[in-house]
């Protein structure tokens, strides 16, 4: 193989007793797309952590044009012709695009002189087609953008070797297309292009080799012409991965349990996030909520829920007009329950032990307390019976939650907000960062729920976890809802134009 | 081992208050003064005299009243810097309760000088609670303007509308005996200030360990959003704790006045409401401890003026040393006590020590 | 306002309102400094205090201004690293770390300068005195109130627009706003984030130190135990209402001074009124625009948070 390019031999690391890379090798030639696959928690970001120069590995080496390579900081990896596209976009949002691109360049001096750099991003976007406002503060451009400011902040370091983190995620699928011709005009340009992703397609219609990663070790490096995208799935997972629905033993009935018409919420900066929602749910029915990260799934759930405050429309429950009701009336009176997104900043107080995270939601109820006093005891008998019956594995109820791993900490939130027999159960997310086995015991106790007739607002953007759960998909773009539509007719076409707002449907 | 190091790790502010009585040995030291003459005098006046103790216990009332004021709101993620301005407004209501009002039976009108006094600390933490939770201020900063301002209106009340006539510096008439608070100890200083601040911190203990209020009450410390989350009115808790904290700083000014002092004079408060901060951290937080710490903070300050006279040391030496404890603790704050780490740290000396017996002392005995 | 139309007595109110804004002006920036870069220097009040206090002891043991200048300098320089060690260094919470040093400073400058200074405390020390700049000094009512001041506030003229480039202008300053912003930005490019910070904190103590300098050695000439008296705090609000920008700041530094000044005039003018009424004025002002504006205002996103790679 030739020595141009990137190499990693044998790397491994361990976060305390977690081995996140165990003997990784790889191989990316100059000037191609290469693209790694893996399940969430696969170690696909440790690894190009670690090519950053953020982590160091604890064994294994990088060869760079064939030298052996120490990245010790990110300040290094640039000087090596290295540029890293975060998950998450690292710019800051108060700066303009020049001022964003220009953070942390070497060699300036004294003066920053903008004018010149802006001058200088500007020729350089244009030669691969972008074009863009070097003076407009990036929180004013739609992501599509803030990704390609992010990505001339690298070829203006010279970068030769770019890694994108799921650069895909962010995007809604229209702009999805334009994002991979880009990487197709750097490759053009000779830039090596990593590529992580856990989507298929992106995959199989850019790159041109692909590394599956499987719980920090290498299961397949291929290429991808001639490699049917179900091999890649295969080996990925690991096994045959179950696309069909999940056995429900009870049709839904037609009693509907919650009505949500017209409703409307801003979200934290004050832009309208929910421009007018409306929807049924029916008892023993999933109503599956599909669409890209940030077009008001999250603000539903709010709103939903009581914690944000609806500017207008209204929430009925079993014919009940709720709409005026706080937090506490709705989770206690009304029985709304609610598996938040953000497990550690919302569903738990990590410093607080096990058996007191199960009485988050009821502490004031009978049996956590009675009258004005807690009732420690008790409640730590309700927390050992459920630990035992949704499988938490942990030492013992009076540890701090902090120290049990993501998916524990998810089964005992479940517990908290399904023991309880709520009416309307809003799930947000519920399987981020969860491995295959936590995200089947999630999904089988949505399904129990949803036996015992339980009205279900399960709202993500895995698609694959929706289709095998829900009775039904709701589809959002732009804070409304384009079309509610079954599983059988979701074809990936179908939801990709309606995810995209290309197309909407009249709700009923 | 493991179980050691916990114990190590509990008695922080032992360690911390240790290693600030030896950073002030040396300061001690510098002034040529012996520092065990000096703390011998010191600790020896402060709390093996029967006068020293009573002074002690007289000081200790507002120091712990401030503290438990300190304590509480901290407990919930609010940073209560503004003891000092509850004492005066504190002072200030119950003595205009004492003097303003006409002359009632003591039984009527001690409780009425002590709700007076709560009432007004408890507008003085309200003002911040309410700004904090509903206009997004930082509480620091206004609990701080505001200890100046009610310092000063103290000053201006005392010296001006209610001064004594023909008074040398600012201060009131004298409250009639009837309203003073019992002694405790007699022919001595110490009144009941103490025991209330005592009692006080006790409830606060139990309703944060045993009620479903001070359940609730942590868990917006701990994590606000989850609290929001549970159904908790996280911002009306946050007035109603400024509040209640207020009212016990004007407690502390309240006693202050109606116990020890029995007038209102202008800047009656030497800082009792910093030194509550240095005791909240002293006591971890823990209304229980909060009673030590105080005792001990108080000694300090009984003990370094007896220092001073026994052995012609600067008295405000044990303000440094008070500095030096706080800092001590603080910088305690940032040893987690994390059991795995722990485990993590002792396998690895556990390795290293196996790795010298055998004579191999390569560094990678620590990683496994 | 009889004295509104008596030239020298303008003038003379307009030389106390800058010679009470100097001190503030100075800590102020430190605040800018300090918060735009994501820390909360909440014992600007201490390195005030710390400042001047060194001030007395270098001007007292080296005899000259400019010897307690570097004193006072050091003494805050190292609040600064006690600070930005235990903030930024072991990521201890940023308000309790400025409380502890303020408590700290408090006791150990009252011991030290007993100590030090002992009985001469009450003797003026050496100080600056103030220079006339030629020909702009002669400028009626301008000259006077501005261009016949003492070094210190020479300086301090200096530090505004210094400030103002630094953080706009210089691609360090560049860092300072991003880190104060989305820290993580800042590290994936290679800026170190405790690094520029620590750096931030003790230049922020420095700033607030010089305050101190100058109320020792071209104020009042003697160190009196807490003689900051709240100058730090003020100067945070100065900073919130001056919305993290220098030249705001200033502004903002100069209407808390003109209180200050203002309410001197009133004392003076209604002797048989008890003094603290009116001293209570600055505090109110400050509370008073505070409650007013600070609502709406946005600070640096990521301030008193501490920075963890890779972690919350």
């Amino acid at each position: 193989m030739t020595a141009q390019g990137l190499r990693l031999e044998k790397i491994s690391k361990t976060f305390g007793d977690f081995k996140a890379l165990d003997g990784v090798d790889m191989t990316v030639p100059r000037g191609t797309v290469h693209a790694i696959l893996g399940e969430n928690g696969a170690g696909k970001t440790t690894l190009m952590n670690i090519l950053y120069g953020l982590y160091q590995p604890d064994g294994g080496r990088i060869l760079i044009d064939g030298a052996p390579q120490r990245i010790t900081s990110p300040r290094r990896a640039m000087e090596l012709g290295i540029g890293m596209i975060h998950q998450h976009l690292m710019l800051v949002e108060t700066l303009t695009v020049v001022e964003n691109v220009v953070l942390g360049l070497p060699g300036q001096g004294m003066r920053l002189s903008l004018a010149e750099h802006a001058r200088k991003l500007e020729a350089l976007a244009k030669s691969f087609g972008f074009d863009i406002d070097p003076h407009q503060e990036v929180w004013k451009l739609p992501m599509g953008m803030r990704q390609r400011v992010e990505i001339l902040k690298v070829l203006y370091r010279d970068a030769n070797l770019i890694i994108l983190d799921e650069p895909t995620s962010v995007l809604a699928p229209s702009e999805v297309e334009g994002f991979l011709e880009g990487l197709r005009r750097l490759r053009a340009a000779g830039k090596t292009i990593i590529f992580i992703s856990h989507k298929l397609d992106e995959v199989a219609a850019v790159a041109d080799r692909v590394t599956v990663l499987r719980r920090g070790t290498v299961s397949a490096d291929l290429a991808v012409a001639g490699t049917p995208p179900s091999e890649m799935a295969r080996m990925m997972v690991g096994r045959d991965v179950v696309l069909t629905t999940l056995e429900k033993t009870s049709p839904t009935s037609d009693e509907v349990l919650v009505r949500i018409r017209d409703l409307k919420a801003r979200d934290n900066r004050g832009n309208q996030a929910l421009k007018g929602v409306s929807f049924d749910i029916r008892a023993g029915e999933i109503l599956g909520v599909a669409g890209v990260d940030g077009n008001g799934q999250a603000e539903l759930a709010e709103a939903l829920t009581g914690l944000r405050q609806a500017e207008g429309g209204t929430v009925e429950l079993s014919g009940e007009d709720v709409s005026a009701a706080g937090v506490y009336e709705r989770r206690h009176r009304l029985g709304i329950s609610f598996v938040p997104e953000d497990r550690h900043g919302t569903g738990l107080v990590l410093d607080l032990p096990v058996y007191q995270n199960a009485m988050i939601r009821d502490f004031r109820e009978s049996p956590f307390s009675s009258g004005p006093m807690l009732r420690a005891a008790s409640a730590r008998k309700v927390a050992e019976d459920w630990v035992k019956r949704y499988d938490v594995r942990l030492q013992s109820v009076d540890q701090a939650i902090r120290f049990l791993s993501g998916g524990n900490q998810q089964k005992l939130i479940f517990a908290r907000e399904v023991e309880c027999r709520p009416r309307l159960l809003v799930i947000m997310q519920p399987c981020k960062g969860l491995d295959v086995g936590a995200i089947e015991a999630v999904h089988r106790t949505v399904l129990a729920e949803r036996e015992r007739g339980t009205a279900i607002l399960y709202i993500s953007t895995e698609l694959e976890h929706i289709l095998s759960v829900c009775d039904r998909v709701a589809v959002m773009c732009a804070g409304r809802i384009t079309g509610i539509i079954a599983p059988e007719e979701a074809t990936p076409e179908r939801i990709g134009a309606l995810i995209g707002g290309l197309e909407e449907e009249k709700v009923a | 081992m493991l179980r050691a190091i916990q114990g190590i790790y509990m008695l922080r502010p032992v360690w911390a208050v240790l290693l600030s009585l030896l950073a002030g040995a040396g300061l001690i030291a510098i002034a040529g003064v012996n520092p065990g003459e000096a703390y011998a005098a010191l600790f020896g006046g402060a709390f093996l005299d029967y006068y020293g103790l009573a002074s002690t216990l007289a000081k200790m009332s507002p120091i712990l009243l401030a503290g438990l004021a300190v304590i509480i709101p901290l407990r919930v993620g609010l940073l209560n810097i503004g003891a000092e301005g509850q004492i005066y407004m504190g002072g200030l209501f119950s003595s205009m309760a004492a003097l303003l009002l006409p002359e009632m039976s003591p039984v009527v009108q001690v409780p009425l000088c002590v709700l007076a006094g709560a009432l007004g600390g408890g507008l003085w933490g309200l003002i911040p609670g309410y700004l904090k939770a509903y206009r997004g201020i930082n509480e620091v900063i206004i609990t701080i303007l505001l200890n100046f301002i009610a310092i000063n209106l103290v000053s201006y009340v005392a010296g001006g509308p209610m001064m004594q006539e023909g008074a040398p510096y600012p201060y009131s008439e004298e409250i009639r005996e009837g309203l003073w608070l019992p002694y405790i100890m007699p022919h001595t200083d110490a009144h009941l200030g103490v025991v209330v601040g005592i009692v006080l911190c006790v409830v606060a203990w139990f309703v944060f360990r045993f009620t479903t209020v001070g359940f609730g009450l942590g868990m917006i410390g701990k994590n606000p959003v989850a609290a929001t989350y549970s159904g908790i009115r996280v911002r009306r808790n946050v007035v109603a704790v400024m509040f209640v904290a207020g009212a016990i700083g004007g407690l502390a000014g309240t006693f202050e006045v109606l116990g020890l002092k029995h007038r209102l004079y202008h800047l009656f408060s030497p800082g009792y409401g910093f030194d509550g901060i240095v005791v909240a951290f002293l006591a971890q937080l823990s209304p229980l401890m909060a009673p030590v710490a105080a005792f001990f903070l108080s000694g300090l300050k009984v003990g370094g003026l007896i220092m001073q006279r026994a052995v012609g040391l600067e008295s405000t030496v044990v303000e440094a040393i008070q500095g030096l404890v706080i800092i001590f603790v603080a910088a305690s704050l940032a040893f987690r006590f994390d059991r795995g780490n722990w485990r993590r740290f002792l396998e690895r000396r556990r390795l290293l020590d196996a790795g010298i017996a055998g004579g191999i002392t390569n560094n990678s005995g620590g990683r496994s | 306002m009889s004295w509104a139309g008596d030239v020298s007595s303008l003038v003379d109110f307009f030389s106390t309102v800058l010679r009470l804004s100097t001190p503030i002006v100075f800590a102020a920036l430190g605040g800018v400094l300090a918060e735009r870069a994501g820390v909360f220097n909440v014992s600007l009040e201490g390195c005030i205090l710390g400042g001047a206090f060194g001030a007395a002891t270098g001007a007292y043991l080296l005899g000259t201004p400019v010897g307690g200048l570097v004193f006072g300098i050091l003494f805050a320089a190292a609040i600064g690293c006690v600070l930005a060690g235990l903030a930024v260094g072991l990521g201890i919470n940023q308000l309790v770390t400025g409380i502890a040093i303020n408590i700290l400073v408090l006791g150990l400058t009252s011991y030290l300068a007993r100590l030090i200074l002992g009985a001469d405390a009450t003797s003026t020390l050496p100080g600056f005195a103030p220079v006339a700049i030629p020909l702009l000094s002669s400028i009626p009512l301008i000259g006077p109130v501005l261009f016949n001041q003492d070094p210190l506030a020479y300086l301090m003229y200096l530090a505004v627009p210094l400030s103002y480039w630094f953080l706009y202008r210089t691609p360090w300053g560049l860092n300072v706003r991003a880190i104060g912003d989305y820290p993580v930005a800042a590290d994936t490019v290679g800026v170190s984030v405790p690094g520029v910070r620590a750096i931030c904190v003790i230049t922020s103590c420095v700033l607030g130190g010089l305050g101190g300098c100058y109320l020792v050695l071209c104020q009042v000439f003697v160190f009196t135990e807490n003689m900051s008296a709240g100058k730090g705090w003020i100067a945070l609000a100065a900073v919130i209402l001056g919305r993290w920008n220098p030249a705001l700041v200033f502004v903002a530094c100069i209407f808390f001074a003109f209180s200050e000044a203002l309410q001197l005039r009133l004392q003076f003018n209604n002797p048989d009124v008890p003094y603290q009424l009116f001293s209570m004025v600055p505090f109110l002002a400050s509370f008073v625009a505070l409650v007013a504006f600070a609502g709406r205002v946005r600070p640096p996103a990521a301030i008193g948070t501490k920075y963890v790679r890779g972690g919350k």
